[in-house]
């Protein structure tokens, strides 16, 4: 009997898929394009992020500033190069964070069943009950001192801050992975995967968890974009960030009170922030489109 | 006679549930309550009954895929029940199971060789990859795929030829007995037949024995050698395949028999309608499951006393107080 698709070549890889994806590759270039600027431009860009010169004070884009400066005469495009280091670190590590703790304790709830996945879930909605702010002063009052005291005050204030942005936004990851779970191990390919003899690791590793993450990815993306927004507001309460060092958030509120005069100071920041959330997102469905054997173009 | 392959004795499963929220008295579903039978080498039993009525349990209770509440399951001299996790990875390669959905039963996001090749793996079968690759390739010629197939994604296929994946998945690890839970009742009626004729010759060959559970007896009619009809949770007759056609005992296989339409114009069966649903699992029926729908005359006692299993002639047992 015929049988089959008959002769075609082999079915698309991965990375094929993503390339279908128009805005995904958009966004990967942009993204990339952004990040090779941050890395390799303040060796092009010379100019100290902190040189303060009162006579080019709110200066509109020009040769020697070329987007211009802000309150007291810095150079905005060296800020905004060294500051998107700092933001880009920040809302990826934060995200990484967030999206592995979350998946970790999703899917040990759902895997579980009973009283260790309702302990699990009674911490998540715990800590999303949790009011954010009075949290984050008493985290960072706690322990700002021991780690900077250890690993310097710049990488301390880094990894604090990624550990509290990051250790606040997992739950709805670990509730949206373990709804998944939840379902997608009463799927019958997995119920055939355990009367292969398959273990409860391999059943999640391999059936599982490839099945779950569609979701996860879209909800990581945007976290990322949380990320950002989040560091800046710790820097602007003073709890980020020592308020010289310059980050993307930090600038754009440094800017929210010249937006009137000097609306090119909020201007650059933002559009940077808003082409970093954009592209990722646009990533990030690319992603989970190219993940998905089904979705065929 | 030898020691049939698989015995099941008094197998019972009961699934918790509560009525209410609030409620605290605990209800049970009997899903399988108190089902025996065997399986020779080699031997196919076909499993009917309406949905519900615990046929697909009793099946992922022999395999374990569902721990069962009670009863005894006997396979190749072993006991099923008090396996060790070693003895059971061991049961996990004689026993094997095809699902009813070939859609939900493959994993989407994994190649049709990576799935053949997983059962492999997991078993530590096959020298190396290439080994297995050949193993795989020889298995998808076999269902009648081909080779080829191998890199394609399982949305890629018709249902007939995932259902045939399945079927190379499970043997994959050269199994004894193959559950086919509802194997083909997904399916359309021609594509039934191959993959129905693809079972038969595969037992030919591998002298594999099936427990080939359906809804309707005329799918199990060609295939089995031994059929049990099934109502909620206990079996009701259990006899050869032709002699169960030719001569139903149980009331319930009446009803089921009189339903197979006739390709045949003008010619006309007494059908025998059954009155009403099933009854609610929860709560079934004192006495005799059937006795709620039962058509033929019904004795005080059928509502009062479990009718047991008694032989009516050799190798056909029914359980009514009427008949046998």
């Amino acid at each position: 009997m015929s049988v089959g698709p008959a002769a075609e070549p082999a079915a698309p890889t991965t990375w094929q898929r993503f390339r279908q994806h128009r805005m995904a590759l958009v966004g990967t270039v942009v993204l990339g394009l952004l990040l090779t600027v941050v890395l390799l431009g303040p060796l092009i860009w010379s100019v100290p992020i902190d040189t303060i010169d009162f006579r080019a004070r709110l200066a509109l884009p020009s040769a020697a500033h070329p987007l211009g400066t802000d309150d007291l005469g810095q150079d905005l495009l060296a800020r905004l190069l060294y500051g998107g280091r700092v933001s880009l670190a920040v809302g990826l590590c934060a995200m990484l964070v967030a999206v592995v703790i979350g998946t970790l304790i999703g899917a040990i709830a759902g895997m579980s069943r009973g009283p260790l996945d309702a302990f699990l879930m009674w911490v998540t909605d715990l800590f999303l009950a949790l009011p954010t702010l009075p949290l984050l002063l008493l985290i960072i009052y706690l322990f700002r001192d021991a780690l900077t005291g250890l690993v310097g005050p710049e990488v301390g204030v880094f990894v604090l801050i990624i550990a509290v942005v990051g250790g606040l936004r997992w739950m709805p990851v670990a509730r949206l992975v373990r709804a998944q779970f939840l379902t997608i191990r009463e799927r019958e390919f997995v119920e055939a995967a355990r009367a292969l003899g398959a273990s409860r690791l391999r059943q999640v590793v391999q059936h599982i968890l490839p099945n779950a993450l569609g979701p996860v990815i879209v909800v990581g993306t945007i976290s990322v974009a949380e990320a950002i927004i989040a560091e800046s507001t710790l820097s602007f309460l003073g709890l980020g960030f020592p308020p010289d060092t310059p980050t993307w958030g930090r600038i754009l509120f440094d800017a929210k009170d010249f937006l009137s005069i000097a609306p090119h100071w909020a201007l650059f920041p933002g559009l940077a922030i808003f082409l970093t959330v954009l592209s990722i997102n646009f990533i990030g469905d690319g992603l989970r489109d190219a993940l998905d054997p089904r979705k065929v173009r | 006679m030898t020691a049939p392959l698989l015995s099941v004795r008094d197998l019972t499963k009961t699934f918790p549930t509560r009525s209410g929220m609030f409620s605290r008295n605990k209800l049970a579903v009997h899903a399988v309550d108190g089902v025996s039978f065997d399986i020779g080498q080699g031997q196919t039993l076909g499993v009917v009954g309406e949905s519900g009525c615990g046929k697909s349990t009793t099946g992922r209770c022999i395999l374990r895929l569902i721990e069962p509440s009670g009863g005894s399951v006997v396979f190749d001299g072993k006991d099923v029940l008090a396996l060790d996790a070693k003895g059971q990875q061991a049961l996990r390669r004689d026993m094997q199971i095809i699902f009813q959905d070939p859609f939900a039963s493959l994993n989407p996001r994994m190649t049709v060789g990576a799935i053949v090749a997983e059962a492999m793996t997991i078993h530590g079968l096959g020298a190396d990859a290439a080994d297995r690759r050949a193993r795989v390739a020889t298995l998808l010629a076999r269902v009648g795929l081909k080779p080829e197939h191998m890199g394609r994604y399982p949305h890629e296929f018709s249902g007939g030829q995932r259902q045939r994946i399945g079927i190379a998945r499970a043997l994959a690890v050269e199994p004894k007995l193959i559950v086919c839970d509802e194997a083909v009742s997904a399916l359309d009626v021609s594509v039934q037949a191959q993959v129905l004729n693809l079972l038969k010759d595969l037992q030919d060959e591998l002298g594999l024995a099936y427990m080939f559970i359906a809804h309707d007896l005329s799918v199990v009619e060609n295939v089995s050698d031994r059929i049990a009809v099934m109502y909620l949770g206990r079996v009701v007759e259990i006899a050869d395949a032709a002699d169960l056609y030719a001569r139903p005992q149980h009331p319930y296989t009446e009803a089921l028999l009189s339903a197979i339409p006739i390709p045949e114009p003008g010619r006309r069966k007494t059908r025998r309608k059954l009155e009403g649903e099933m009854p609610n699992p929860i709560t079934p029926p004192g006495g005799c499951h059937f006795h709620t729908r039962c058509p033929i005359r019904k004795l005080p006692l059928c509502a009062t006393e479990r009718p047991e299993m008694k032989p009516c002639s050799a190798g056909h047992m029914v359980a009514c107080h009427l008949r046998g």
